[in-house]
């Protein structure tokens, strides 16, 4: 009998049942979730279906509310009150408006460890995959379900082993290197699909690029991604989780077996954009014809950490943006908005010209903090540019860096012109 | 068992080009803007209401009716509303090429059927599938029926859980 994938294994720690691939069984859930967006459709069909009913485990659930906050319309405030109502009677914990990405405050508080399943009404809930665990956004039916008996069911994914190799010579960023991964197996590759990335150009990423790394395999269609510990990925999990010790990695055995095993050079990486309207339509900024950018926005699940926000700064430190073009900055949690204030780089980014916003998923989830207007160009560090996310005009997914040179030179570069 | 048979008229879900549209994600099916609706009922008018060339979807279909799309149909937010809002309008299944992860679970979740054909594409290119055409689709026997045509494929559903929830009308009635 052959070995497992690493999320072979994180499911046969879940289970009673034989786990392979394709098959269909019941797992057991360390952490459900629900948002502000999804949560009150949570609330609803909980209330219809399990009433007076309570959840499996209080301590195990939560609301991360991190869509539309503050809420911005009486109907958002309306449902983030039914959440809290709910959560209050049947005593679940609520991460409010205040704290920021629920995928990121949940690792923040601990409460993830190496080979646990967490689900949530988030689509790139598998960012978990940076902390080696599982992590499945859901709809709220799903959810719904987790609520009551934490469990649910899941057809064991194949895995795909992608070795990324070469020699590149160029500086690039982990949002280089995604853009440049999903442009080569665009949506169809991965779809349906646990991947594990190997290779020293992938093992060497740090903690925040590895969550800028793997916040992408939605994009790809994938299911989670994982990428195997360097020697400083245990404790920069440690201090990220405030935790003091954290469950050993899972690693796939030497003899799994893969569904397909995929050799990717990247030795002619540069700076890349994801050009409109998809965000495996990656470009080198090489290519690119001059694009001028009205908006630029640093931040969202996949970029929205402080060693982000630091390369932003000391790009824009002592500058100002281009007369006209706007920056707004929202980090991703109120921990990540404390690290920005406690170095000092506030000011600085202000006095640049940017928009500082409080923490959540402002910029990506319906423009809360600034849309494009028709035909307008908004270079954004986030990880969706479909037609109409993010406004009326072209969005260009890039890095942090290259959005700071755009917003400074007024047009898409990778340097100060 | 009727739950399990769907006799209705097709919507191709096509580019100008005559092609099954890929990749529509759920920003498309349902933006963004209306994330904060809760009530089925109010969620059939947003169908499609992002995507170029069938924001007016709601309007020209009719309860009944069968959509079929390309690949990785539904990728993107796992927003439920993306499945809730074909079952506003009554629409009877979906059949595309491929699904989101996301999206595939729920619309198992809620009950409602889903089907892939494997390169949809020949259905329209090849078999002259056309808007309109009245089909049969018996999800036991694995069998679509197109009756304007008379032509009969093999489609399935994905698995017996697939099926055992959508006996039971959903996951939280199970």
């Amino acid at each position: 009998m052959s070995g497992k994938t690493v999320i072979e294994k994180i499911f046969t720690n879940h289970s009673e049942e034989d786990i392979s691939p394709g098959k269909i069984v019941w797992i057991d859930l360390d952490v459900v979730t629900a948002r502000d967006f999804g949560g009150p459709n949570v609330v609803k069909n909980f209330n219809n279906n399990y009433e007076g009913q309570s959840v499996f485990d209080p301590s195990k659930v939560f609301f991360t509310f991190d869509l539309t906050v503050p809420p911005k319309t009486i109907q958002y405030a309306n449902n983030q009150m039914i959440c809290r109502n709910f959560a209050k009677e049947k005593g679940i914990k609520v991460f409010d408006i205040d704290k920021g990405i629920g995928t990121h405050t949940l690792i923040e508080n601990g409460l993830v460890q190496s080979g646990s399943i967490v689900v949530g009404t988030d689509s790139h809930m598998n960012i978990l995959g940076a902390v080696n665990s599982f992590g499945q956004g859901m709809g709220d039916v799903d959810i719904t379900f987790g609520f009551r008996y934490g469990r649910t069911w899941f057809e064991v994914p194949a895995t795909v082993k992608v070795n990324i190799k070469g020699d590149p010579s160029y500086d690039y960023s982990a949002k280089d290197l995604v853009i440049k991964v999903l442009s080569i197996l665009k949506t169809d590759k991965l779809l349906g699909k646990s991947v594990e990335f190997y290779g020293e150009l992938i093992k060497k990423l740090n903690l925040p690029e590895r969550i800028t790394f793997l916040s992408m395999i939605t994009e790809m269609g994938g299911i989670v991604g994982f990428i195997p510990f360097n020697e400083n990925t245990s404790n920069e999990i440690k201090e990220m989780a405030g935790l003091d010790k954290v469950a050993p990695e899972i690693k796939a055995d030497e003899d799994a077996s893969y569904f397909e095993i995929i050799d990717l050079d990247i030795s002619d990486i540069e700076s890349m954009v994801s050009a409109p309207p998809y965000p495996h339509n990656g470009v080198k900024i090489s290519d690119l014809d001059k694009v001028y950018v009205d908006f630029g926005f640093v931040g969202s699940c996949t970029n929205g950490r402080i060693e982000d926000l630091l390369k932003v700064w000391a790009i824009l430190k002592g500058k100002k943006i281009k007369e006209g073009v706007q920056l707004a900055i929202v980090p991703a949690t109120v921990e990540v908005y404390k690290q920005a204030f406690e170095k000092g780089i506030l000011k600085d980014l202000l006095d640049a010209g940017a928009i500082i916003s409080n923490p959540g998923c402002g910029g990506c989830a319906q423009g809360h903090i600034g849309m494009t207007g028709k035909g307008e160009v908004m270079v954004s560090t986030g990880n969706r540019n479909f037609p109409g996310k993010q406004g009326d005009g072209f969005n260009y997914l890039t890095s942090p860096e290259v959005v700071a040179y755009s917003v400074l030179n007024g047009f898409i570069s990778d340097r100060e012109l | 068992m009727d739950e399990f048979k769907v006799k209705g008229k097709v919507w191709l879900i096509t580019d100008n080009n005559g092609d099954l549209i890929n990749d529509i994600d759920t920003d498309q099916i349902f933006h963004n803007a209306f994330l904060h609706i809760t009530e089925i009922s109010e969620m059939g008018e947003h169908t499609f209401g992002n995507l170029e060339g069938w924001k007016d979807f709601p309007e020209k279909c009719n309860p009944g009716d069968i959509v079929f799309a390309g690949s990785n149909f539904g990728s993107g937010s796992s927003r439920q509303q993306a499945v809730d809002c074909f079952e506003a309008l009554g629409i009877k299944a979906i059949v595309a090429d491929s699904y989101g992860a996301i999206y595939k679970r729920n619309a198992i979740n809620s009950g409602f059927p889903i089907l892939t054909f494997n390169q949809i594409n020949n259905l329209v290119k090849e078999a002259g599938m056309k808007n309109r055409d009245e089909i049969e689709i018996d999800f036991l026997a694995g069998e679509l029926k197109n009756i304007s045509s008379g032509k009969i494929f093999k489609i399935d559903l994905f698995s017996k859980v697939q099926k055992d929830i959508m006996e039971k009308g959903s996951l939280l009635t199970i």
